[in-house]
């Protein structure tokens, strides 16, 4: 819960990176909670700054109800964000187009949701998603055009053309994931926002997804926004990494650099707690105390005393780590952040771990 | 976590070529095809395989939890030597709590949601050990204890509960009984990662102490090859692959094996491209195991089968 006034009326915005698609600005949500006359709010997000640059897949990466999937939707403009600024090629849309999205922004930027069965009626066709789409943005004129169109994007999504011709109903998860690719891109975006797009499929055919959304930056230049909570899929496919906590950014920079090199105790918490065959057993209950205390109430900043910006225990201070081409971050460790949101989502469910008579 | 078994004893379970069959209307599916495994004293057997190969009807064949139109058509399932398929009603509910016991995904649903926790414990000693409210209560705390949750916990309400602290206490129900073998079918699958790495290391450490066996049910390789001793991997109802996990992971031998390993990229190392398996892909007529290598069985894959795919 907080009361605290939208951060952005506080503080000058940086500007839009030169090469971001999206660029977001003091971006935040709060939720209403308790009844019709509550004043109170739950603050989904605050105060988010994130670019998605061009030719770039930039994975979101954090827990359940850390606010990675409110970013996306607040992009989709499926939900009205509280305050700030998304800025699409330098536009800002929330003031372009206040109400709601336009043809034209929906063109540029869609969407693909985790769950393939919800997002095409089992009733339809695969070629009847497809041409939809297209007809509705202008991408075909005629039969001939629309039928090369359709072909090509079932080729770009390896799936066969015999199967346009099928009902989604008739497709494996992977199948019609697959076909909700095809239908984002049979509008020809420039972005597209991916919501959790395997963790509903069959595990053997994963990896084949990941693969098609590498393709896809590299053969086609599309910008991706890649929402997960599996930082192994994040690192595969992902140029950059933003790691989020409890509604706002912690760290983030070159995914392979982030992983190798997590900065923030957080980060380093959820990278320990990936199953690893090849570190087997290397779970410590002392040093995860240690790790939670040093999110939620850290004395001191490794950085303290660099000469960017000073550090500070109110203000989310982003300190610049390693070579520059990483364009790795990390939130100032002093900074702490809403304590009744952060604990809620770091809970300890267990004795004190540290207390040797628990171990 | 590894420190493998002793194998001079009998194995606690022994399924021989155990078939179940769903019979529907029009036709008959079967789900678990001709399949075989042990899990010896304090053994941590793993089984992997995907939505739907199988792998949880197995388990609830092991229970004897089949429904119609599910049924057992063939094979025999041994527990401590007995046939289980033989055990009348009554040793069927001995067998069910207090020597098998069973963890499922959702512990919301294993929880009575209008029912403290504490009086959920409780039940199980009233019920099954017939002991007195107030010995149960003692016994109740000190299982609490043992999953580390404050034994205050006792009067809240499942839903006042974080997820985590639910599926404790579903384990801790689980062995309040001591049960030589514990089922566990995908436990910390909707869990966050950080909660699920301390349930896991948990696990392991009841299993240490108090020595029961796990047959182990996930989709997840990594975190399988973790917790098990030895696992298999199950595909449409047939074993592929059954090998130590250690042995499994290291030298995986047959294709669909090495999908599902693949299917969770290395968080370290170079970053080179992995193959799954191909849309669409499909074995049949899975032949029986052979054994390759001490202890590491695969099932022959033909020759000029096309597996790989989605291009890197």
């Amino acid at each position: 819960m907080s009361t605290a006034a939208p951060a952005t009326s506080t503080r000058t915005d940086p500007p839009a990176a030169p090469d971001a698609v999206i660029s977001l600005r003091g971006l935040s949500v709060d939720f209403p909670v308790g009844g019709l006359f509550s004043r109170t709010v739950v603050r989904a997000l605050r105060s988010v700054d994130l670019d998605v640059e061009r030719r770039e897949i930039m994975a979101l990466v954090g827990e359940s109800g850390s606010g990675k999937s409110t970013i996306a939707r607040c992009i989709a403009r499926l939900e009205k964000p509280t305050a700030g600024q998304i800025l699409v090629d330098g536009v800002d849309v929330l003031r372009s187009e206040p109400r709601r999205a336009s043809r034209a922004y929906r063109r540029k930027v869609q969407m693909i949701f985790q769950d393939p069965f919800g997002s095409l009626n089992p009733a339809h066709r695969v070629h009847q998603f497809l041409e939809r789409a297209a007809r509705l943005h202008g991408r075909a004129t005629g039969a001939e055009q629309m039928r090369e169109l359709v072909e090509e994007l079932m080729a770009t999504v390896d799936l066969p053309a015999e199967m346009l011709e099928s009902r989604a109903f008739e497709l494996s998860g992977g199948q019609r994931q697959r076909v909700s690719i095809a239908r984002a891109l049979a509008v020809g975006p420039e972005v597209i926002l991916a919501d959790e797009p395997t963790s509903m499929l069959d595990v053997s055919v994963r990896i084949g997804v990941l693969n098609l959304m590498r393709r896809l930056r590299d053969e086609r230049g599309i910008s991706m926004l890649f929402i997960t909570h599996d930082l192994a899929s994040a690192r595969y496919v992902a140029d950059r990494t933003t790691v989020m906590f409890a509604g706002e950014l912690v760290e983030s920079g070159a995914s392979m650099a982030l992983m190798a090199r997590p900065a923030h105790p957080y980060t380093q918490l959820l990278l320990s707690a990936v199953p690893d065959p090849s570190r087997a057993g290397s779970y410590d209950p002392a040093e995860r105390a240690r790790l939670r205390a040093a999110v939620l109430e850290a004395d001191s900043c490794p950085f303290d005393g660099d000469p960017g910006p000073t550090c500070s225990r109110t203000e989310p201070v982003r300190h610049d780590v390693g070579p520059a081409a990483d364009r790795h971050w990390v939130r100032c460790h002093l900074y702490r952040p809403a304590a009744d949101v952060a604990s809620r989502a770091l809970a300890v469910d267990t004795v004190d771990p540290t207390d040797p008579a628990a171990r | 976590m590894s420190t493998h078994p002793s194998r001079d004893d009998a194995p606690v379970l022994e399924v021989t070529d155990l078939s179940v069959e769903y019979h529907g209307e029009h036709r008959t599916v079967r789900a678990v095809d001709r399949v075989s495994f042990t899990i010896g004293r304090g053994e941590i057997f793993g089984l992997a395989g995907e939505s739907g190969c199988g792998k949880s009807t197995a388990a609830n064949a092991v229970m004897r939890l089949l429904r119609e139109p599910a049924a057992i058509t063939g094979g025999t399932i041994r527990f401590q030597g007995r046939d289980v398929l033989a055990l009348d009603a009554e040793e069927l509910r001995t067998l069910r709590w207090r020597e098998v016991a069973m963890v499922f995904q959702s512990a919301m649903s294993s929880l009575n949601p209008v029912m403290t926790v504490g009086d959920q414990i409780v039940d199980i000693f009233t019920t099954h050990e017939r002991l007195r409210k107030s010995v149960a209560r003692e016994r109740a705390a000190e299982l609490l204890e043992l999953v580390r949750i404050d034994p205050g916990r006792l009067r809240s309400y499942p839903h006042q509960l974080s997820g985590g602290m639910r599926q404790r206490v579903v384990i801790a129900m689980a062995v309040a009984l001591r049960p030589q073998l514990l089922i566990m079918d995908e436990p910390t699958t909707a869990l966050d990662v950080v909660v699920q790495q301390e349930i896991m290391a948990q696990i392991a450490e009841l299993q240490r102490s108090l020595g029961f066996s796990v047959l182990f049910i996930t989709h997840d390789m990594s975190l399988m090859i973790e917790l098990s001793h030895r696992m298999a991997v199950m595909y449409a109802g047939r074993f592929v692959e059954t090998a130590p996990a250690r042995d499994l992971f290291a030298h995986p031998r047959h294709p669909y094996t090495r999908a599902l390993i693949n299917a969770f990229p290395p968080l370290s190392g170079p970053n080179t491209p992995l193959v799954g398996l191909r849309e669409g892909v499909r074995f049949t007529d899975i032949p029986d195991l052979r054994e390759e290598a001490p202890g590491h069985w695969v099932a022959p894959v033909p020759v000029g089968t096309v597996i790989d795919g989605g291009r890197a």
